[in-house]
């Protein structure tokens, strides 16, 4: 019963909101080039469907490509981090540099450096930068949280630095790891579009450039339509990963036990 | 004969609080000895120090027949929360590279021996405290140990499974022919369970009393006991002295 109020009643906002949406845009009149009506956005999607998905696939596989990298690249320097404090010292400031420079700001370098000709690699990179370091900072907190006495326990069995990490460390930070992966998936994507918009018409072919595009033809409610289905695509990879968390950590640890 | 002495044992911490000084005594092979004493009195730094988890800073921990293969069991279960209670036990046997099946079924036999075969594939959180305890021990003895150090080990347990898991800690004792050093603050359990009873004052941690008893088996409540619980009481530094 609480699980399809869940549902139902964001959904029911969501009915109700719509509706006002079309009552109060047909009844004053607003031009559609101002606010279009939902039904004026979803006639646009069913007549740009088949563009507006190709836009979807080209902005996922790089939302896809950025996520794995960043995600790989984090667990790598989290490893490091936590094996040696050395590392951890020269390397962090930078890792923090990195997080807290505007992404936009160093977008137009990024592509300028790989090239308008391999414009979703440049993407692929930028989108990664974004999504980067919500990974790297979970995990070398969950690489830390290993219970002492465990570790202690696997020395006193002969065990190596490799074997403690990847029988005690790794598993301990997994937690630690798919919560930062979750923050990572909708970064990734924010990434991709804020790439897309620096890299432009020409170079660009997802759903961010057709944002622009149907901006700068006055086609509003295309945009909404795509503005629409990179929500949707956001909230798709959250849930998505949050099933991923959950279908690991059932069994074990208290975030995702049902009581 | 001699298993283990400790000559002189010195231990400070980082924050330079001396934890123990002068800690000697010798461990013959079969005993059962308790370290008694308050909490901080170093006890636990004593049994890491035994176990090699921590150097020590003076004096000599001597082994005259060799370093045995030792088992530790924490003060709480330590165990893996991500997998099961067969996988916990088989932990040792793993690392020094038993195979999966052999392994297996040694971890199966521990956890037959403490009680715990229905629970193999059962995960931590879904086990009581006791039983915890006892897959902690049932890992502590799959690889075999001569020398068994256990670490305040029923601090935690309710009355009822504290008693049924000393009652488990003799009889795996007696059957293995183990040496153990048991670690705790409580002078009936160490009565009931104890050969030779070291009682530890605290800061810096050193033995004042050293009491053989005689072999069990014991009856709690009965005369005997009591006296047993009288003697070994007298010998432990008042809590205001102990301050």
């Amino acid at each position: 019963m609480k699980k399809l109020l869940d549902i139902a009643l964001p959904l029911i906002g969501l009915i109700l909101a719509l509706a006002f949406w079309q009552w109060k845009v047909r009844h004053d009149g607003v031009p559609v080039y101002v606010l279009p009506a939902p039904s004026d956005i979803a006639a646009a999607f069913a007549a740009n469907v088949s563009s507006l998905m190709a836009s979807l696939a080209t902005t996922l596989t790089v939302t896809a490509l950025a996520f794995a990298a960043a995600t790989l690249a984090a667990l790598f320097l989290a490893i490091l981090f936590s094996e040696s404090r050395l590392a951890e010292r020269i390397f962090h400031p930078y890792a923090v540099v990195l997080q807290v420079t505007p992404v936009v700001a160093i977008a137009p370098l990024i592509l300028l450096w790989i090239g308008y000709d391999r414009v979703t690699l440049a993407e692929t990179l930028i989108a990664a930068l974004v999504a980067f370091f919500p990974v790297l900072s979970n995990t070398t907190l969950g690489l830390r949280s290993a219970d002492f006495n465990l570790v202690d326990l696997m020395r006193l069995y002969g065990a190596s630095r490799a074997q403690i990490l990847w029988r005690v460390r790794l598993p301990t930070a997994l937690p630690h790891l798919l919560s930062g992966m979750k923050t990572a998936g909708g970064l990734a994507l924010i990434g991709t579009v804020v790439a897309e918009f620096v890299a432009g018409s020409g170079a660009a072919t997802g759903l961010a450039w057709r944002i622009i595009e149907s901006g700068n033809r006055l086609e509003i409610a295309t945009m909404f339509a795509a503005l629409a289905l990179l929500a949707v695509t956001g909230v798709i990879i959250f849930a998505a990963l949050s099933l991923l968390e959950y279908w690991l950590l059932r069994r074990w640890h208290e975030s995702a036990i049902r009581r | 004969m001699s298993l283990l002495s400790l000559a002189t044992v010195a231990k400070h911490f980082a924050n330079g609080v001396e934890a123990l000084r002068d800690l000697s005594f010798d461990l013959a092979a079969g005993e059962f000895v308790s370290l008694l004493g308050p909490s901080g009195c170093g006890k636990s730094t004593a049994l890491r120090l035994i176990a090699g988890l921590l150097p020590p800073d003076g004096g000599m921990i001597g082994w005259p027949h060799g370093k045995p293969p030792i088992g530790f069991v924490f003060q709480d279960a330590t165990l893996m929360p991500w997998t099961d209670a067969l996988t916990n036990v088989r932990l040792p046997l793993d690392l020094q590279h038993v195979p999966r099946k052999a392994g297996n079924e040694r971890a199966a036999v521990a956890l037959a021996r403490v009680g715990l075969s229905d629970f193999a594939h059962a995960y931590p959180r879904e086990l009581s405290g006791g039983m915890k305890m006892r897959v902690s021990i049932a890992r502590a003895l799959v690889a075999r140990p001569r020398l068994l150090l256990l670490d305040e080990p029923f601090a935690a347990l309710d009355e009822p499974s504290r008693a049924a898991l000393n009652d488990d800690l003799l009889r795996l004792w007696r059957e293995d022919d183990l040496t153990v050093i048991f670690v705790t603050h409580s002078v009936s359990e160490s009565a009931y369970l104890s050969s030779r009873v070291l009682v530890m004052t605290p800061r810096p941690g050193r033995i004042a009393a050293d009491i053989a008893l005689p072999s069990g088996p014991r009856t709690r409540l009965s005369a005997e006991f009591l006296e047993i619980e009288r003697r070994i009481a007298a010998a432990l530094p008042s809590a205001d002295s102990a301050a």
